[in-house]
């Protein structure tokens, strides 16, 4: 459980940051009077979408976080046998780091009310992101293929969960793309709320890629001097 | 004012039905009555803070409800006594703490002159091992049971041979002699529960569990399962009995080793195999 | 109201709202049914919530007749008995509570009080309820597939819960898991929903310190709940594959009904881990939003600022952080490595500070009030009472070595019952008699509710009270009946066949409280705008109830904070968060 309390503390860390900024020494019963008076204390200027993106994203981190510490604490009894990780997911990720830049070009594209190049962004970042869910069905084809099933052996288990909550997360994410593209679609000249939206899918889109690298480190066994460190900080 | 009557009156029926109450924990049969100090403890600052605010609330009630033409106090906050109530609580509940942590120290520390005995919890009903001649438990693994050997003991294994092997009876402990309880489960978390010893401990399948105790006074206890463990979880029942030095080793003379179970076992079957024939 | 013009300031959302985004309700079935509007989802969670809450009163009342009166009831089997146990833990904890507290309060009050239009996602919000519905649903169906629901208790411990000695291992348990996953992708919606109005949508002048506890309550509660829901969402799906896919993680090799089954390897400690990482925190999902609304009600009928605002507000968020480092002190006798005991006990006691603070400051902000004892004030009062004797309780069970005789009784059942049932539940009941005017512009009938509270408070401690004794004794959790036990005098069998008969007295008058709900609807004196005459912006709006967009043609503009009652020179006895401070000194200048 090392990995989620640390990553509370950085949760904690944040937030605490953000309420230290509050003034929350402050005595509010002689502060009587209009607003104006303390700058920064009134509710966030932030589009609502945006911040409702962060909170999500702090939440879906929740949840992976906690697969991994689940995965850490699982991987130390004995039954343990790590499987071969599939070349293919040397592709995936590079698809999928293709797509991220992809939507990353779409977002500069947005700011410079480029549409056609927002349009071009969105279609290749998506596409992108098809090939990779392809490819990772590929991959969990040829893992059943050689033999490791998803009842075999804790590690494949894992893997198979962990692929697939990932997976899922994208295809969430492939539907607001295709609103997102929807949108542009409609619309000839960018929008304020068309550049918001496709700043919000090339933000969810790096936090997935940042995801994935981060299980595929767990799952070719990178990070495995990593997590026996924060056992042992634990037992 | 019949509001702060009745809250009164609900703190101090509280302190008397705990002074006057029939319900008390059970006589205790260890030496665990540090736990108990403990309780105490926790019950008299708890106890004081509970009547305390309790009776100021009523107090309040009493002395300041709404009458025509009265007005509240304009008073946002008082630093001081907000402050001194807190150092207050910590002092309090330091002192609940810190003789808890002790206590825990002690119950985690098992001294080194403690026999083993093994408890194992099985859907539903306990089963009970004792090291034999040699003082040590052999191996046991789930995979290895089956009718003939149903706690699943390694055959393999010298120290297992001698095990004293007690299925479904009662077990019995000698008195003043630290014991260490390893507990194992073979299907569902289960929980070696005897009120009168205080300690208890789940039982976790795929893992040993323990925890130890003395048993200081004779006398024959129940032994319920304490976590919930499926339909006649309430059903799982067993005796325990602290004896004596003599009666204990009277007792241990009746029982039967792990070698003398399975031997006798393959030869009654060998006997009915061959009637058959 | 005098109007001020703002227009020069950077960073402050323009009061009038463009039109295009109320999302105006074209029909019946947008208005009332498939409605985007908070203040209807906030009345469709709490009936649903409502709902099923009764079916899990209705379960205490079959476990009561069993407890007080074993072998009398022949329909009810030692299966039963553990479905009953487990489905009633889970809708109330969950179902109930969580989604009471935050689906029904949060979607009603949050908006109000902060002086927003509604909350920032209309669209998320309206799926958040009819995804919990959903998993209401789901879960009140496992009442009718082959083998029930599942017995598994409401902490669904594996390797139990997914084997066949346990009632509702078919059906039940799979649906019970789908239930769970399908509640928090639902919860999660509206939570978002809470934070970011929260967040993003407070009006102008509005700054935190300027919020009611409520909102904090409530507030830091959804924060919590976003970051410990996940927790039970990966145990459940990690539980579910396991059941039907026959992975293990959570399952070691064991004997399944005499033979070993397929399982091996597994920890059952690492689903406990998990489970309580959310469990702990859950506790206080349901209390925080308890601890802000008790402050409200206490300080409105009290006539008299919340003593300690910013100690109070400290602790909350103090509260918040601590109770996710605790999770382990319900898993003290659980095998776990003992040595985390030392920490978890520290942390657990730790904890008890600030929520004594609380108290403290809950009842000096009776000292030298002008104390109205109506019955949302009544209703705190039971809640002091209440919280008070099961928060020290929770001292007992916190502190490790104390838990260690403790665990498993009686004592527990008692512990939990007082403090996240019958306490929250009292602030509830408190809050609807304060609240109930705003939704529907009639109050609740004041004698009928007197005697709700004192039959609903008396009766509840009468319960759970003497029940911490039979945990004292020794007697256990979960037993469909005790049996023979040398330990158990028969004088403890009467003391449960006693709390039966309160129990079921106190669930009947119940019904009384329903009929009020009903009859009030129709025929509850109208209430004005401002009943209590509370200083909160849910008590300004321009219309009750609150139209569609909460407030007229402009929002509010905070001046102060929520808690400006007495204060001394003012006219009247509260000064609203709007009224501007010109305007107060007009008013004075002309009643001088």
């Amino acid at each position: 459980m090392s990995a989620i309390v640390l990553f509370l503390a950085v949760i904690a860390v944040i937030a605490g940051w953000w309420l230290s900024h509050q003034r929350l020494t402050a005595k509010p019963w002689l502060e009587e009077g209009p607003i104006g008076d303390f700058p920064g204390t009134d509710a966030m200027t932030w589009p609502a979408a945006k911040i409702g993106l962060g909170v999500f994203l702090a939440v879906a981190s929740a949840l992976f976080v906690l697969f991994i510490s689940a995965y850490s604490m699982r991987m130390a009894m004995v039954d343990w046998r790590a499987l071969p990780v599939p070349r293919l997911l040397w592709f995936n990720t590079g698809v999928l780091v293709l797509s991220s830049v992809a939507l990353q070009w779409s977002y500069v594209a947005a700011r410079r009310d480029d549409t056609d190049g927002v349009m071009i962004g969105l279609l290749a970042g998506g596409a992108a992101a098809i090939i990779f869910l392809a490819g990772q069905l590929l991959a969990w084809q040829q893992l059943s293929a050689a033999g490791y099933f998803m009842a075999s052996n804790p590690a494949n288990s894992f893997f198979y969960l962990l692929t697939a909550v990932h997976g899922l997360h994208l295809t969430g994410g492939l539907v607001a793309l295709g609103r997102t593209s929807a949108k542009v679609w409609r619309h000839d000249a960018a929008t304020a709320e068309m550049r918001l939206s496709v700043e919000l899918c090339t933000i969810y889109w790096h936090f997935l890629l940042l995801v994935w690298l981060v299980l595929l480190g767990l799952l070719t066994g990178w990070t495995d001097n990593f997590v026996d460190i924060c056992r042992q900080l634990l037992s | 004012m019949a509001v702060a009557l009745i809250l009164l009156l609900v703190a101090i029926g509280s302190v008397l039905f705990h002074l006057y109450s029939p319900w008390w924990w059970t006589p205790i049969a260890t030496d665990w009555s540090y736990i108990d100090h403990t309780i105490s403890i926790t019950f008299w600052i708890t106890g004081v803070v509970f009547t305390a605010v309790i009776a100021f609330m009523a107090y309040c009630v009493f002395r300041f409800h709404h009458r025509e033409g009265r007005r509240a106090d304009y008073n946002p906050e008082n630093k001081k006594l907000e402050w001194w109530l807190s150092v207050g609580t910590g002092v309090g509940v330091a002192a609940m703490l810190a003789p808890g942590l002790v206590v825990w120290h002690q119950f985690v520390t098992v001294p080194a002159d403690a026999t083993e005995v093994e408890v194992m919890g099985q859907q539903w009903q306990w089963s009970f091992r004792l090291p034999g001649k040699d003082g040590r438990l052999g191996t046991s693994d789930v995979r290895n049971i089956n009718p003939e050997n149903p706690l699943g003991l390694n055959r393999d294994d010298p120290h297992g041979q001698d095990d004293v092997v007690i299925e479904n009876g009662d077990l019995h402990l000698p008195i003043g002699k630290p014991v260490k309880v390893l507990l194992r489960s073979v299907d569902v978390l289960h929980d070696f529960y005897v009120p009168e010893f205080r300690a208890k401990m789940d039982m976790v399948p795929g893992m040993v569990t323990y925890f130890w105790i003395k048993p200081i006074r004779t006398g024959t206890f129940d032994v319920l399962c304490a976590e919930l463990c499926g339909a006649a979880h309430y059903q799982m029942r067993a005796k325990v009995t602290v004896d004596n030095e003599s009666d204990y080793h009277a007792w241990l003379e009746q029982q039967k080793t792990f070698a003398e179970l399975s031997g006798r076992n393959a030869v009654v079957r060998a006997t009915y195999q061959s009637g058959g024939k | 109201m005098v109007d001020v013009p703002y227009d020069g300031i950077a960073g402050i959302p323009p009061a009038e709202v463009p039109d295009v985004e109320l999302y105006h309700p074209k029909s019946w079935w947008t208005r009332y049914v498939f409605s985007q509007d908070a203040k209807v989802i906030a009345v469709q969670y709490s009936l649903t919530a409502s709902a099923i809450g009764l079916v899990a009163l209705v379960l205490s009342w079959l476990m009561r007749l069993q407890l007080g009166f074993p072998g009398t009831f022949s329909f009810i089997d030692a299966n039963q008995y553990l479905q009953f146990i487990t489905m009633h833990g889970m809708i109330m904890v969950i179902y109930l509570l969580t989604a009471l507290f935050l689906g029904g309060f949060g979607n009603y009050l949050i908006p109000l009080m902060v002086g927003a239009r509604d909350m920032v996602f209309p669209y998320v919000n309206m799926l958040s309820y009819w995804v919990y519905l959903l998993a209401v649903l789901v879960l009140a169906s496992t009442f009718f597939v082959p083998g029930g629901p599942t017995g598994a208790g409401w902490t669904l411990y594996p390797p139990q819960a997914i084997l066949s000695g346990t009632p509702g291992q078919d059906w039940g348990i799979i649906l019970m898991m789908a239930s769970l996953i399908l509640f928090i992708i639902g919860f999660t919606m509206g939570g978002l929903n809470y934070v970011v109005t929260v967040l993003q949508a407070r009006t102008r002048g509005m700054t935190l310190m300027r919020l009611p506890l409520t909102v904090w309550g409530i507030f830091t509660a959804t924060v919590m709940a976003l970051l410990a829901f996940p927790a039970l969402f990966v145990a459940s799906v990690m539980l579910l594959l396991d059941r039907l896919l026959g992975t293990s993680f959570f399952m070691p090799s064991l004997v399944e009904m005499g033979t070993l089954s397929k399982y091996s390897g597994g920890s059952p400690l690492l689903f406990q881990h998990l489970f309580w990482f959310f469990g702990h925190p859950e506790v206080y999902i349901v209390a925080l939003p308890a601890f802000g609304i008790v402050s409200d009600l206490i300080s409105t009928h009290a006539r008299k600022n919340i003593f300690g605002y910013r100690m109070m507000v400290w602790a909350i968020v103090g509260i918040g952080a601590l109770s996710f480092v605790v999770w382990a002190h319900h898993m003290y006798v659980s095998g776990m490595f003992p040595q985390f005991g030392y920490f978890f006990a520290t942390t657990t006691l730790i904890i008890a500070v600030p929520t004594a603070i609380k108290v403290y400051n809950w009842v000096l902000t009776l000292w030298r009030g002008d104390i109205h004892l109506t019955v949302p004030m009544l209703f705190a009062l039971g809640f002091i009472i209440t919280f008070v004797n099961g928060g020290l309780t929770g001292l007992f069970l916190g502190n490790v070595v104390v838990d260690v005789p403790l665990s498993d009784t009686m004592f527990v059942v008692a512990h939990f019952h007082m403090v996240m049932g019958v306490a929250p539940i009292m602030v509830v009941l408190g809050a609807i008699y304060h609240w109930y005017p705003k939704v529907t512009g009639r109050m609740l009938n004041d004698v009928l509710g007197k005697f709700h509270f004192w039959v609903t408070f008396l009766g509840a401690y009468l319960i759970f009270f003497p029940m911490h004794y039979l945990g004292l004794l020794g007697v256990p959790r979960r037993y469909f009946e005790l049996g023979d036990a040398a330990f158990i005098p028969p004088s403890a069998h009467s003391l449960n066949a006693f709390i039966s008969v309160v129990a079921l007295t106190v669930g009947f008058s119940q019904m009384v409280f329903l009929f009020n709900l009903v009859w009030s609807l129709f025929r509850g004196e109208p209430s004005g705008g401002n009943p209590w005459r509370a200083t909160t912006l849910e008590w300004q709006t321009p219309e009750t109830p609150p139209g569609h967009g909460n407030w007229g043609k402009e929002l509010p503009i905070v001046y102060r904070w929520a808690y400006d009652y007495s204060v001394p020179g003012a006219e009247q006895d509260f000064i609203p968060q709007n009224q501007p401070p010109r305007a107060t000194r007009a008013a004075q200048g002309a009643a001088s």
